[in-house]
C-alpha cells in the first residue's frame, strides 16, 4: 500500500485535485442558478410547485444516462469534461432550488415588512436581509449537494474523466495487487467528503455569527 | 401634517378595510388610531408610507400627495415601529439602528455616534450595542425598534401597536419614556392601538374607528370620555369613563391644614396634635412619610417614639394642580380618609376629603352644563 502510494504519488494527487474540483464547481454554478429560481419560487406561490417539481424530476434521471445524453444536447465531444460539470450542475440545481426557496420563505414576515418600511428596494432587501437570513437553510442544502457530488463524480470514470473513481477501474483491471488503488480511491473520497463538509460548516459559522448568539440565549 | 382625503381601501377579495376616511394628523402631535380588531387601523397606517396603496382617495404629507413620491424615498423619511419590533436578527443592535442612515448614504461614523446617543435616550446601556436582537428582552427589542425608527431623524413616525407585546409594567415604562421623548422631539406621530387606555394616555387626539373602516369620532382624549359621539364610541371607551375623565380635569380644591409630627417624635406629641386616630408623619423636609395609628399597638407593647417601620403607607399622594382624579384617589386611598396633597417638590401642602373633591367636581359640572348648550342633546 505504502509502496503503491510512493510510486504513484503525483498521479494520486492529480486525481484527488480533479475530483475535488469536479465536486465543488458544479455546486457553485448550481447555487448561482438556483438563487434566482428559488427566489421566484419563494416570492410567487404559483411558481413554487412547477419549479420545485421540475427540479425534483431532474434528480431522478440516472447520472450515467445524463453523461451520455449531454454530448448530443450540448454538441460537445463524448469525452469532454464539460459534460460531467453540466450533469453535476443539473443535480445541484435540482436540489438547491427547493432549498433556496425554503430558506427564503423561512425569513419572518415581520422582519421583511420592517425592511420594506425602512425603505429597502426589492433587490437591496434581497441581498441585505433575505439572503443572509436564509444562509443557514441554504448552507445545509449545499452540504448535502457537495457531499453527494463527491460520490456522483466517481461515475464519470465511464465517460473518461479522470478523478478518484479512475483508481477503482485501475484496480479492477490489474491481475495482482488490486486492493491498493481501490482502497486509496475509497479512502480519499471519504476524506474529501469530510473535509469539504467541514469547510462548508466553518464558512457558515463565520457567515452567521448571529446564530451563535441565538443558541447561547 | 398628514391628511387623509376620502381614502378607501378595498382588498382584492372585496373586503372594505377603510371607507372614505377623512382624517388629519397635525404636525408635532400624536394622533392615535384606536378601534376593535379588523377595523382597518393597520391598513390606514400602511397607506401613509405606501406599504399598501389606497383604492381611491389621496393621502397628503406636508402638502405632497404620497402617491407622487417613490415608495422607497417616501419610506426613508418616515420612521416605522411595529409590534414585535421586527429587528434584523442577523445584525447587531447598533447596525439595526444605523439601517436607514446607511440607506440614505449618510456618513458611517456620524451615524454610529448618533445611534449610540439614541440608544441611551431610549434607555439602553452602551454595552447592548454589540448584541444581537436574540440576546435582548422583548422590552429592550422594542426600545431598539424605536431608536431605529428615529435614527435618520424623520419628521414622521408610524407606530403599529408598538407596546402591546410586552408585560403591563414594561408597557407603562415604555409609554412614559415615549411621551418624554416626544416632548423633546415633536414628531408627527400616528400611533395604532386597540387599547383605549393607551390611546387616551398617549394621544393628543384620538380617532376611533369602527369595523368597516369608518371614522366614528375624532377628538381630544378628554372630550372622547366626556362626550362620546355615538353608542359605539361610548361602549368602546368603556364603563368607568366618568371616573377616567377626571384624569383630564384640573381644579383647585380647598385644602385643610393637617397637623403633623416628625419621624422619631414622641408618641405623646402625636397624641397631643392628633385630630383623630391617625396622625400624618413627615420628614425634616416636610415630605409626607405615612400615617401613624395612635391606637395601633397590636402586641400590647406601648411605643414611645413614632417609628418609620410602623407607618401606614397606603395613601397615594396628589400633586397640587394635578388632575382631580389623582386628588380623589389620594382621598379614597388614605387610611384616615384625608388625601395628602403636596407641592412639586413633594412637600406637604394640606389634605382634602373625598366629599370636598366630589363637591368640587359637581360644581365644575354645573358650570360646564350651563356654559355649554352646544353639547345638549348628545348622549
Ligand atoms: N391583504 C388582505 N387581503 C384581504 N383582506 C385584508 C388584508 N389585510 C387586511 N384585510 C382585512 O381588512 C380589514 C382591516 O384589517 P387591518 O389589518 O387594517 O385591521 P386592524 O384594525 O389593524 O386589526 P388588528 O387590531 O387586529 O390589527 C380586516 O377585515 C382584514 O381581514
Ligand atoms: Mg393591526
Amino acid at each position: 500500500m505504502i509502496d503503491y502510494w510512493s510510486s504513484n504519488q503525483a498521479e494520486i494527487w492529480r486525481l484527488l485535485w480533479s475530483h475535488a474540483w469536479l465536486s465543488v464547481v458544479p455546486v457553485i454554478i448550481g447555487l448561482v442558478i438556483a438563487l434566482p429560481l428559488g427566489w421566484v419560487a419563494a416570492r410567487h406561490r404559483w411558481a413554487y410547485p412547477p419549479l420545485v417539481g421540475i427540479a425534483g424530476l431532474l434528480y431522478t434521471i440516472p447520472s450515467l444516462a445524463l453523461f451520455v445524453a449531454l454530448p448530443g444536447i450540448l454538441h460537445t465531444r463524448i469525452l469532454d469534461v464539460t459534460n460531467v460539470v453540466v450533469a453535476l450542475t443539473v443535480y445541484a440545481v435540482a436540489l438547491l432550488v427547493r432549498v433556496v426557496s425554503d430558506g427564503l420563505t423561512s425569513v419572518s414576515a415581520d422582519t421583511l415588512q420592517a425592511a420594506t418600511a425602512m425603505g429597502y428596494r426589492p433587490a437591496g432587501r434581497f441581498f441585505a436581509v433575505e439572503l443572509p437570513l436564509a444562509v443557514p437553510v441554504i448552507a445545509a442544502g449545499v452540504r448535502v449537494a457537495t457531499v453527494s457530488n463527491v460520490s456522483l463524480v466517481a461515475v464519470a470514470t465511464f465517460v473518461g474523466t479522470a478523478q478518484l473513481g479512475t483508481l477503482f477501474t485501475e484496480g479492477l483491471s490489474r491481475t495482482v495487487n488490486q486492493l491498493p488503488p481501490i482502497l486509496t480511491g475509497i479512502l480519499l473520497s471519504l476524506v474529501l467528503a469530510l473535509v469539504l463538509d467541514l469547510l462548508i460548516q466553518l464558512a457558515t459559522r463565520l457567515a452567521t455569527p448571529w446564530r451563535r448568539a441565538e443558541v447561547r440565549r | 401634517m398628514i391628511r387623509f382625503d376620502a381614502v378607501t381601501k378595498r382588498y382584492p377579495d372585496g373586503t372594505v378595510a377603510v371607507d372614505e376616511l377623512d382624517l388629519e394628523a397635525p404636525s408635532g402631535r400624536i394622533t392615535v388610531l384606536v378601534g376593535p380588531s379588523g377595523c382597518g387601523k393597520t391598513t390606514s397606517l400602511r397607506m401613509i408610507n405606501r406599504m399598501i396603496d389606497p383604492t381611491s382617495g389621496t393621502i397628503w404629507l406636508d402638502g405632497r400627495a404620497t402617491a407622487d413620491v417613490p415608495p422607497a424615498t417616501l419610506r426613508r423619511g418616515i420612521g416605522y415601529v411595529i409590534q414585535h419590533a421586527g429587528l434584523f436578527p442577523h445584525r447587531t443592535v447598533l447596525d439595526n439602528v444605523t439601517t436607514v442612515p446607511g440607506l440614505l448614504g449618510h456618513d458611517r461614523r456620524t451615524a454610529r455616534t448618533r445611534a449610540m446617543e439614541l440608544l441611551e435616550r431610549v434607555g439602553l446601556e452602551p454595552r447592548m450595542a454589540s448584541r444581537y436582537p436574540a440576546q435582548l428582552s422583548g422590552g429592550q427589542q422594542q426600545r431598539v425598534g424605536v431608536a431605529r425608527a428615529l435614527a435618520a431623524d424623520p419628521p414622521v413616525m408610524l407606530m403599529d401597536e408598538p407596546f402591546s407585546a410586552v408585560d403591563p409594567v414594561v408597557r407603562e415604562q415604555l409609554q412614559n419614556e415615549f411621551l418624554r421623548l416626544q416632548q423633546d422631539l415633536h414628531k408627527t406621530i400616528v400611533f395604532v392601538t386597540h387599547d383605549i387606555d393607551e390611546a387616551i394616555k398617549l394621544g393628543d387626539q384620538v380617532a376611533v374607528l369602527a369595523v368597516g373602516g369608518h371614522l366614528a369620532q375624532l377628538a381630544a382624549p378628554a372630550e372622547l370620555l366626556s362626550r362620546p359621539a355615538s353608542t359605539f364610541v361610548a361602549g368602546f371607551v368603556g364603563r368607568d369613563r366618568g371616573y377616567r375623565a377626571l384624569g383630564f380635569t384640573t381644579g383647585e380644591v380647598a385644602l385643610q391644614d393637617e397637623p403633623t409630627v416628625r419621624v422619631g417624635a414622641d408618641v405623646g406629641d402625636a397624641r397631643r396634635v392628633a385630630r383623630d386616630e391617625w396622625v400624618l408623619v413627615v420628614d425634616e423636609g416636610g415630605a409626607p412619610q405615612g400615617w401613624w395609628l395612635l391606637s395601633g399597638d397590636p402586641g400590647g407593647r406601648a411605643d414611645h417614639t413614632v417609628e418609620a417601620a410602623r407607618l401606614n403607607l397606603g395613601g397615594t399622594l396628589a400633586t397640587a394642580g394635578g388632575s382631580l382624579r389623582s386628588v380623589l384617589d389620594a382621598a379614597l386611598s388614605s387610611p384616615s380618609g384625608r388625601g395628602v396633597v403636596v407641592d412639586d417638590d413633594g412637600r406637604l401642602l394640606g389634605t382634602v376629603t373625598a366629599a370636598a373633591v366630589i363637591d368640587r367636581i359637581e360644581a365644575l359640572a354645573r358650570d360646564g352644563r350651563s356654559g355649554d348648550t352646544a353639547a345638549a342633546g348628545r348622549p
